[in-house]
């Protein structure tokens, strides 16, 4: 494979004494997307932020590198993130209309990248951000541009999001639960613009979800990650056909489907998302798994599992996996 | 089957919208245009559809929080729309509602055994039996008596929609409202308080009025579903037969945009996602709402509003062009054209 656009190593992420996100690897390459799936505590969001160089306050990196495109990135050094964000990295978030300034019209903002980053006059940049428009698929982007956020729709706000996260061409697109807040039919309709996008433009794709719909939909490859860690990394169609981390067999087992029995018992994990001051030693989720040992007070290292090439998981007994459940 | 224990007949819900000018006459949003639909005892209707759709506006009318402009709802055949004061208050004996965040539906200054006891409090239940009660109701959602003292901020959010879930259950109601209940939990919290409110209705007969925008979830635990778009009802069946055989055109739409959890379905669709936006309600068109997205449109579907006919049984249908395939007609064939 050719360089990935995308590689974190080892990072951790520490909110006061606590490693909320503890030692985390993974990659993405070129024109892939994937997908950074947990639940709430997991720890994606911070990984996301960090990779942006977005973590404040008394949230901070401790420890790890992060490579874009061959290239080390200071993530503590906000001059030098700066740069990159807008250009190189871009971001779109969970809730379109709150992203978004009400005071300035979606063609300033979609244009604004390129203006900060003195790639393009106003000029030029409003003409690329109504063509942006339109390649995103907003009806009448002349009109639009001129329009403020207040007067489209939660839909269309997402894609004005994604028209101004795109414009300058990044390299990697971080889209933290792009979908969430948006109604379903739209969701479908955005879903299907990320991969468009990405077929077309080839920027590499990294997804923040909690949702598996959303992972099977458009993801290349999947990370699951509970506790700060990651427990499972493999190809899509591999995760859902042949988990090897208890974890991620029991959170696909719990979801209600579309087809098969009603109203019956539906599969559910013991116990809660431990909150980070009680993790328990070794491996995270042993307080609430079935197949937990002594052994498992040990941390298990992420390590090759399964057929698939690629596919790692952090258990100890990722062979006896797949019987359960 | 017996009388229903909740019916809406013609709910109609509309606000007025503040404009700014004084004289001009107010436009309204009428986010509930005409809504029928029965609730038997022991039994679970589902209500689905997107924001805007009404649902919730329902929900909160039934719950007297919304003002209703027209039409009835008959709580065991008594006509309590409008109900004020005490005769609301005595309502809550039989109605109760779980809404979305425990977080704001919990006074963060009350013990968990205290916010529980509130209802039996205001209902005048003695002292010494509310304790009693409110361990009973503990046990009953699954909560550790170690936890009576506890504040809210202590727990979790699945532990706090336990708790919300008992205040609910307190005055041992007949009907509980669950508006989106279990859509701000983690997938693997919400299958726990899934499996807690089967349990519930299994054992005490409850009735789920179950309002809610994800249909796995929906599909899941409702009996019948009905699907709301634009304050009206586009289609109701039981919930096998919406699934097996989705008749409306936005149902179809609905159900085929759920991502599937298993990307070789996923990525075998073959349909396109349903174009556009939900129009504006406050400009809607007299005819079928869904008309301006409908793939299936013809000329006079946005003049003439549709109304429900039954095509099965327990199987409700508000379009022309469906309706025209199944009974050789419908009122776009009978415009004075």
């Amino acid at each position: 494979m050719a360089e990935p656009t995308l590689e974190i190593h080892d990072l951790s992420i520490g909110v006061g004494p606590h490693n909320v996100v503890d030692g985390v690897d993974f990659d993405i390459g070129r024109g892939e997307i994937v997908a950074l799936v947990g639940e709430s505590g997991s720890g994606k969001s911070l990984t996301a932020l960090s990779i942006m160089g977005l973590l404040s306050g008394s949230v901070r990196q401790t420890g790890g590198t992060a490579t874009l495109a061959g290239n080390a990135l200071d993530l503590d050094n906000d001059h030098a993130m700066r740069k990159l964000r807008g250009t190189a990295l871009s971001m779109i978030f969970q809730e379109p209309v709150a992203s978004l300034n009400p005071l300035l019209s979606v063609g300033a903002q979609v244009s604004e990248s390129l203006v900060v980053h003195g790639r393009a006059s106003r000029a030029e940049a409003w003409d690329r951000a109504v063509e942006m428009l339109r390649e995103v698929g907003i009806p009448a982007p002349e009109q639009r541009a001129r329009q403020f956020p207040s007067e489209l729709s939660g839909g269309m706000c997402q894609r004005v999001m994604i028209a101004s996260a795109l414009i300058a061409e990044p390299r990697l697109l971080i889209a933290d639960e792009p979908t969430t807040a948006l109604d379903v039919t739209i969701q479908a309709q955005i879903l299907d613009l990320m991969r468009r996008l990405r077929d077309e433009t080839d920027t590499s794709v990294l997804i923040i979800t909690h949702d598996m719909g959303v992972v099977a939909s458009v993801a290349d490859r999947v990370c699951v990650m509970y506790g700060g860690r990651i427990v499972e990394q493999a190809e899509v169609h591999e995760l859902f056909s042949a988990p090897r981390h208890p974890y991620t067999k029991l959170l696909l087992a719990t979801i209600p489907r579309l087809t098969g029995e009603r109203k019956s018992e539906l599969f559910s994990i013991s116990g809660m998302v431990p909150d980070v001051a009680s993790w328990p030693e070794g491996c995270r989720f042993r307080t609430r798994c079935p197949l937990a040992t002594d052994r498992c007070a040990t941390r298990p290292p992420l390590e090759a599992a399964g057929a698939g090439e690629g596919h790692l998981a952090a258990c100890w007994h990722s062979d006896k996996v797949e019987d359960l459940a | 089957m017996s009388a229903p224990l909740l019916s809406v007949r013609g709910l109609k819900v509309h606000f007025p919208v503040a404009t700014g000018r004084l004289f001009a006459e107010k436009p309204v949003v009428r986010a509930v245009d005409g809504v029928d639909f029965d609730l038997a005892e022991g039994e679970t209707l589902g209500i689905v559809g997107e924001s805007g759709c009404g649902k919730s506006t329902t929900g909160n009318a039934i719950l007297g929080l919304a003002p209703v402009t027209e039409g009835e709802i008959l709580f065991d055949g008594r006509d309590v729309a409008g109900l004020t004061g005490r005769d609301r208050q005595a309502l809550w004996r039989d109605l109760q509602v779980v809404f979305q965040d425990p977080v704001s539906a919990l006074d963060p200054k009350r013990t968990i055994a205290q916010s529980i006891a509130e209802p039996l409090e205001i209902h005048g239940v003695a002292r010494a039996s509310r304790k009693a009660r409110v361990d009973e109701l503990m046990e009953l959602v699954g909560l550790r008596a170690t936890q009576r003292d506890r504040y809210p901020n202590e727990l979790s959010g699945g532990q706090r929609q336990r708790v919300v879930i008992a205040r609910a259950l307190a005055l041992e109601p007949r009907v509980v409202i669950c508006d989106e209940a279990v859509s701000a939990l983690d997938v693997s919290i919400q299958s726990q308080v899934l499996n807690l409110l089967l349990r519930l209705q299994r054992d005490l007969g409850l009735s789920y009025l179950f309002i809610s925008h994800d249909l796995s979830v929906v599909r899941h635990i409702a009996d019948r579903i009905a699907v709301m778009y634009l304050g009206t009802v586009a289609e109701e069946a039981p919930t096998d037969e919406l699934f097996r055989r989705p008749l409306h055109p936005y149902t179809e739409a609905l159900l085929a945009a759920v991502p599937l959890p298993d990307p070789v379905a996923e990525r075998a669709k073959t349909a396109r996602p349903l174009q556009g936006d939900v129009p504006n309600p406050m400009d809607m068109p007299p005819g079928c709402p869904f008309a301006a997205r409908c793939p299936l449109r013809e000329e006079g579907c946005d003049q003439i509003r549709p109304q429900p006919i039954e095509v099965g049984p327990g199987h409700r249908l508000a379009c022309h062009v469906r309706e025209r395939e199944i009974t050789g007609s419908s009122a776009l064939d009978r415009q004075g054209t």
